[in-house]
């Protein structure tokens, strides 16, 4: 007898799951992380036009739509950075320590920590450097 | 509350090729009791209401890896999946995903035992050695390296959870790739350089876009996600070492 194997459509394949609809949230998100680098280096670029340029730019992401934006990017990167440090422990070879495996859990929190750590030291030369 | 149901509603994908061109869903009532599996409910179906109705299954104690089907749309093996867990019910029950179904709940697996084939399961030694020279000796680290990977039961749930194997069936998929690792990583193995093209590919590890699902879905919790994802490094390196050295990477 031939066989007549019948292969089912994939359409709408991320909305069957759950655990799908939050991977594709986690590779959205990235769009607000290239946002932002096209912000930043429009800003590097308007420096480089001297003073009224920067001036310029400045006063634009003072702007209610840039804030709503800035805004945006900031709840999209959480979520990008919170998915990126879930999957983290998936993407590393097996960490041994004293001849115990390095739990999941762990390589997630010291991400996070990283994270938490850069953000601060940032603010603070920001803070610092402020004329 | 389990003890008052009498019985549960399942609703079946049935596929004959012979008479219809597209999957109909098809529903029976089966006698419930608290201790039965999904594949109990279908040898009930199967011996007591619809003789046609065809899946595969064996060992019933998720070893064989025969029974994987999706229940309620997500891939479980139906052996280790209880109806007390699913009330009330309907239970939709289905052939496993992103297969080609032969017949109602029947995956060919055709492309899965080809890929499997394909990259060398089995150690291969790095130097002949005699018998007078005794056994392979392996510690306690260097088993670790391998034993969670070696866990696998070929049961093919990791691939109905991979949407990349969905929407391309020519990647090789986290199952294969898992077990690939499994004997790159092994201390007694010499046959890295014989996987590396299976590996390196785009078909091989760069089609995973570490969507994760196969090591939730994964029974025997061999992580497949982790075997397929550090091993884009492990291409990665094999690929930038050939500048360095003229042999490359390749031992």
């Amino acid at each position: 007898m031939s066989r007549k194997a019948y292969l089912r459509p994939m359409e709408g394949w991320w909305r069957r799951d759950p655990f799908f609809v939050r991977y594709m949230v986690r590779e959205a998100t990235a769009v607000a992380v290239l946002v932002y680098t096209i912000v930043l280096t429009v800003g590097v670029v308007r420096l480089s036009q001297g003073e009224a340029a920067w001036n310029g730019w400045l006063q634009a992401m003072r702007s209610p739509g840039s804030l709503v934006l800035h805004a945006v990017l900031l709840v999209s990167m959480f979520v990008h950075a919170k998915s990126w440090f879930e999957i983290m422990p998936k993407t590393m070879p097996m960490i041994v320590i004293g001849g115990k495996r390095l739990a999941a859990s762990t390589i997630t929190r010291s991400g996070w920590a990283a994270a938490v750590v850069a953000s601060i030291v940032l603010l603070s030369l920001a803070g610092w450097w402020r004329p | 509350m389990p003890d008052a149901v009498k019985s549960v509603e399942f609703d079946v994908l049935r596929y004959r090729p012979e008479q219809e061109d597209v999957p109909a869903w098809q529903r029976y009532a089966v006698p419930y009791s608290h201790d039965m599996s999904v594949l109990q409910a279908l040898q009930h179906i199967k011996d007591e209401l619809d003789g046609s109705l065809s899946f595969r299954w064996s060992c019933r104690m998720a070893i064989c890896g025969s029974c994987g089907m999706m229940v309620n749309g997500k891939p479980a093996l139906s052996c280790q999946t209880f109806v007390r867990d699913l009330l009330p019910g309907p239970i939709r029950i289905e052939a496993l995903a992103h297969f080609p179904i032969e017949r109602d709940l029947v995956v060919g697996v055709d492309g899965f035992v080809k890929k499997l084939e394909g990259i060398k399961p089995y150690l291969i030694p790095k130097e002949p050695r005699t018998l007078a020279q005794g056994e392979y000796l392996q510690t306690p680290e260097e088993l670790e390296q391998i034993e969670q990977f070696s866990s696998c039961i070929n049961c093919m749930l990791c691939y109905a959870a991979c949407p990349q194997f969905g929407l391309n069936a020519e990647f090789t998929g986290p199952g294969v790739l898992a077990l690939l690792h499994r004997y790159n990583a092994d201390s007694r193995d010499g046959g890295r350089a014989q996987r590396m093209d299976v590996l390196n590919a785009e078909e091989g590890v760069w089609s995973c876009t570490a969507v994760g699902y196969c090591s939730e879905v994964c029974p025997k919790q061999v992580d497949p996600a982790n075997a397929v994802n550090q091993n884009k490094v492990n291409s990665a390196k094999d690929y930038f070492l050939r500048f360095l050295s003229p042999k490359g990477a390749r031992r």
